[in-house]
């Protein structure tokens, strides 16, 4: 799914450059928990948090990911958005809660990678 | 090919920036031209490692050595040492303070996930003097 109809599904606002957005994810993950996230997560492109710090995007950097998606209609910094156009991350903010964006994306054909 | 080696200082207090040294290391091996699988087990081990030394013991210093057939991964630090190494290794086993859990971390998976992301983890540790947590990945 590229990260164009993602920020649709989710009605989201894109924080960094529009450009990203052509970009495409297989799957993607979500969590509050940044360490369950370097424990569990294999490829999953995409991250949906409602956890607003920079650790997020380094995270999202060890773990590869092309996109980070703020749940709750939460904001992040200019910091936090610097380290993430520096790390070629694209970010949006959504105003859907974690469990509704998660079943709009995966109604939407974008799946997690299943069990362990 | 020789091996390289690199060092990177770990600010103490400063968990905000805590992983750029992780960052840097993981530019490198991309640089080095070594697998995405390899490089984000190398990463995961050396962040949690930061993150572990910022919030317990003050920051420190981490050693890289890439070799031939391997990389090792050392975290040094002079902290409190860790009393109970079996108690540590226990997932969901934290003594992380309130500002880690904000972080999104401190809830006793940071050792845990070295020892799942790397072939080989040792600890050697002494308390009151300080912690060496040694990492090995083969590829």
């Amino acid at each position: 799914m590229k990260l164009s109809q993602v920020r649709d599904i989710l009605n989201a606002r894109v924080l960094t450059d529009p450009a990203g957005l052509d970009q495409e994810v297989l799957s993607a993950c979500a969590s509050d928990f940044m360490s369950d996230v370097l424990a569990y997560v294999k490829n999953q492109g995409m991250l949906l948090t409602g956890l607003v710090n920079p650790q997020v995007i380094r995270t999202a950097d060890m773990m590869d990911m092309k996109c980070v998606c703020f749940v709750r209609g939460k904001n992040p910094d200019e910091s936090l958005l610097a380290l993430a156009r520096d790390r070629d991350i694209t970010v949006m903010s959504c105003p859907v809660r974690m469990y509704d964006a998660c079943g709009l994306l995966y109604t939407a054909g974008l799946n997690g990678e299943g069990e362990l | 090919m020789d091996t390289v080696k690199l060092v990177y200082p770990v600010e103490g207090d400063d968990l905000i920036g805590a992983g750029e040294a992780s960052s840097q290391m993981k530019l490198v091996l991309k640089r080095m031209g070594f697998p995405t699988d390899v490089i984000r087990r190398a990463s995961i081990c050396m962040y949690e490692g930061e993150i572990n030394m910022v919030i317990h013991a003050d920051g420190g210093q981490a050693e890289v050595e890439v070799g031939v057939d391997n990389i090792v991964i050392r975290m040094v630090d002079q902290g409190p040492g860790i009393p109970d190494i079996e108690k540590a290794m226990q997932e969901g086993w934290s003594t992380a303070n309130e500002e880690a859990r904000d972080l999104g971390f401190g809830a006793g998976m940071g050792l845990p996930n070295m020892k799942k992301h790397s072939d080989e983890m040792t600890i050697d540790t002494v308390v009151g003097q300080g912690t060496t947590v040694t990492m090995v990945l083969r590829f």
